[in-house]
């Protein structure tokens, strides 16, 4: 992943996560998703950029998902590539997250 | 032409005195669905013993994700194993350990992550096996069917590049082998992963397989597709798709060594 | 006759195989404490933590119960021997040097090698033939440095705190039922044995039971890990396993004893 990148809207921010998520840099997403959703109270994901991610990136989201949920927060994914999308309909993730 | 992720050259390897392969070639590629197919002590098995490089050939080289196998580096070995999932005929699963705590356990050994992405992640992977919620039970509490399917869970956990299978649908009923076929499929959809499936369950290898590796007494007898392996005229081939006995030509000198002998062992 | 023969050189072969065993275990053991995290095969210090507990915190019951009797026991043999010479005062000099010396450790090694080795070569043994070994070393775990390591440690750790334990109940035990004879107070009684040990005493107990810490844990793990025949085998491993690492443990006490005692 080669950076991850904050754009400021109205009510909340965008996180753009980009390149390959993997155990070697998961903790960073999880780290940029959870200090978004902790200052702003409208977080959406774009995955547009990201190429490859493995199981503890979607854990990074499924963590962001917990903690929105749990903060009442709204917390959504968008643009998700082929690659991620078929990951997270294996684990049937698709219907947990609000994808756009 | 695709990567090879595995390559096996004229493997030769013995158990004890006697031959067990006897000049095996394989080359699978990336994204491929490898299944290994044979009777029983047609030696695949240990070729799949030898690709993990658990024990040592006699001669003959193997390659995995890039590594020599003759020439890998103890350390180097370890960081292999890491990338490549296995799946026991058995399960092999902890049974001192809850089914949870088997699937988080490469993540606890190998990885700094959070407990909680730890967590999250082994449940996800019980999940992907229809196994969710069932974390807090014993392996011992488990069906035949369950237990394979957190074995595969266990094994995945790590996002593996390669994944070894070990009779996937031996002993289970045909719903259930159907159900961990279909799974397979969707693990090389979803994640990419190369898959080396060794079975003697033929619906099984034909629904699964993008080509198939037919083994016999050590050799290879056929490398193809399913259609070539169906249509192929290779005698043995055609007993094993049959389901035929083996009709070994019988040497009565042999034959009555065997019986009588006092110490004959197989040569 | 030949028959005997070919059997003794198969036993004698068997011992060497399972001795080079032992030894490697100890090596490897070592070589992944130092070098384990460089590797990333790191020793998780909960794991020993957790083997302290079920080695020692657990065994403590039945370790002050039976040097408790031990003493006692000790106390009758040595109150009638010595009432021969009219040395009965001798008696806890005796008792004293005996118990931590000799008893103490070999009771504990007795007691940890029926327990603790015996369950280390069947949880060992019943991975070996679940596959569960094989499935440690495919996933890159070194088995010996999950599996014999911290079991290894925690014996190393346990044994002397089970030894001092040991050492101070087994003199109670000679104190209770000597004073009366020997017309002591009790505390009088233990102030004088304390005084009476020297460093060098405690200390040969001490240094026995770290040797037979490690005597349980390889043994229990070489046995464990040659399980063959199913759930059969390992039943005879944890038997051979006690009955080896008892062995082992009498005489490499002989032996320490021999180097450690000073003789006038």
């Amino acid at each position: 992943m080669e950076e991850i990148k904050f754009k400021k809207i109205d009510d909340g921010c965008i996180v753009y996560a980009t390149g390959e998520i993997d155990l070697s840099n998961s903790h960073e997403l999880r780290k940029t998703i959870l200090a978004a959703l902790k200052t702003d109270s409208k977080v959406e994901v774009d995955l547009s950029e990201v190429s490859y991610i493995d199981s503890s990136g979607i854990a990074s989201l499924v963590e962001g998902l917990q903690f929105a949920k749990s903060h009442s927060k709204s917390f959504v994914l968008s643009n998700p590539s082929k690659q991620v999308t078929a990951i997270m309909e294996l684990a049937r993730l698709d219907k947990v997250f609000t994808i756009i | 032409m695709k990567e090879h992720l595995i390559k096996v050259d004229e493997l030769v390897t013995h158990y004890g005195d006697r031959k067990i392969l006897d000049g095996v070639n394989l080359a699978v590629e990336e994204g491929e669905i490898r299944v290994i197919m044979g009777g029983s002590g047609s030696g695949k098995s240990t070729l799949l013993w030898h690709i993990m490089g658990l024990y040592q050939a006699t001669s003959g080289s193997i390659n995995v994700l890039g590594k020599d196998l003759n020439k890998i580096k103890f350390h180097e070995k370890h960081e292999l194993l890491r990338k490549i999932g296995v799946s026991f005929q058995n399960g092999a699963l902890f049974s001192s350990m809850t089914v949870g705590e088997n699937v988080a356990f490469p993540l606890t050994e190998h990885t700094e992550l959070d407990e909680n992405t730890i967590r999250i992640i082994s449940r996800m992977k019980l999940e992907v096996v229809n196994l969710g919620g069932f974390q807090k039970l014993m392996p011992s509490q488990l069906s035949g069917g369950m237990i394979k399917r957190a074995a595969l869970a266990r094994a995945i956990v790590m996002d593996p590049k390669l994944l070894f299978f070990d009779e996937p649908s031996a002993g289970l009923d045909p719903v259930v082998a159907s159900e961990i076929d279909e799974l397979i499929l969707n693990l090389r959809d979803a994640m990419g992963m190369t898959i080396v499936v060794v079975t003697h369950e033929l619906d099984s290898a034909f629904k699964i397989a993008d080509k198939i590796t037919v083994l016999d007494q050590g050799k290879n007898l056929l490398t193809g597709t399913v259609e070539e392996v169906k249509n192929s005229d290779i005698k043995r081939v055609q007993d094993l798709l049959e389901r035929r006995a083996r009709h070994d030509t019988i040497e009565p000198e042999e034959y009555l060594k065997r019986l009588t002998q006092e110490n004959y062992t197989i040569s | 006759m030949k028959q005997l023969i070919e059997n003794l050189g198969a036993a004698i072969v068997l011992v060497v195989e399972r001795l080079g065993f032992a030894i490697r275990l100890l090596l490897d053991s070592i070589y992944w404490l130092f070098l384990g995290r460089k590797f990333k095969q790191k020793l998780r210090f909960s794991q020993v933590a957790e083997q302290v507990r079920v080695i020692g915190f657990d065994a403590l019951p039945i370790v002050m119960a039976l040097a408790f009797v031990v003493g006692v026991m000790l106390s009758i043999q040595l109150l009638y021997a010595f009432s021969d010479f009219g040395a009965e005062s001798q008696v806890l000099l005796a008792i004293a040097k005996s118990v931590t010396r000799e008893f103490s450790p070999l009771i504990i090694g007795i007691i940890v090698a029926g327990r603790s080795g015996a369950a280390l070569a069947a949880k060992i043994g019943s991975q070996v033939v679940s596959q569960e070994i094989d499935a440690l070393r495919v996933m890159g775990v070194v088995p010996v440095r999950y599996l014999v390591l911290p079991p290894l440690l925690g014996l190393i750790i346990s044994m002397p705190i089970l030894i001092l334990v040991a050492d101070a109940m087994a003199i109670l035990g000679g104190a209770v039922f000597s004073i009366e004879s020997l017309d002591m107070s009790l505390i009088a009684y233990l102030k004088e044995s304390f005084d009476i040990l020297e460093v060098n005493d405690i200390n040969q107990g001490l240094i026995k039971s770290v040797v037979f810490g490690i005597i349980i844990a390889l043994v229990g793990a070489t046995t464990g890990f040659n399980v063959t025949g199913g759930a059969e085998g390992v039943g005879r491993a944890t038997t051979s396993a006690v009955v080896a690492s008892i062995a082992a443990i009498v005489v490499a006490d002989m032996i320490f004893s021999y180097f450690l005692t000073k003789t006038v």
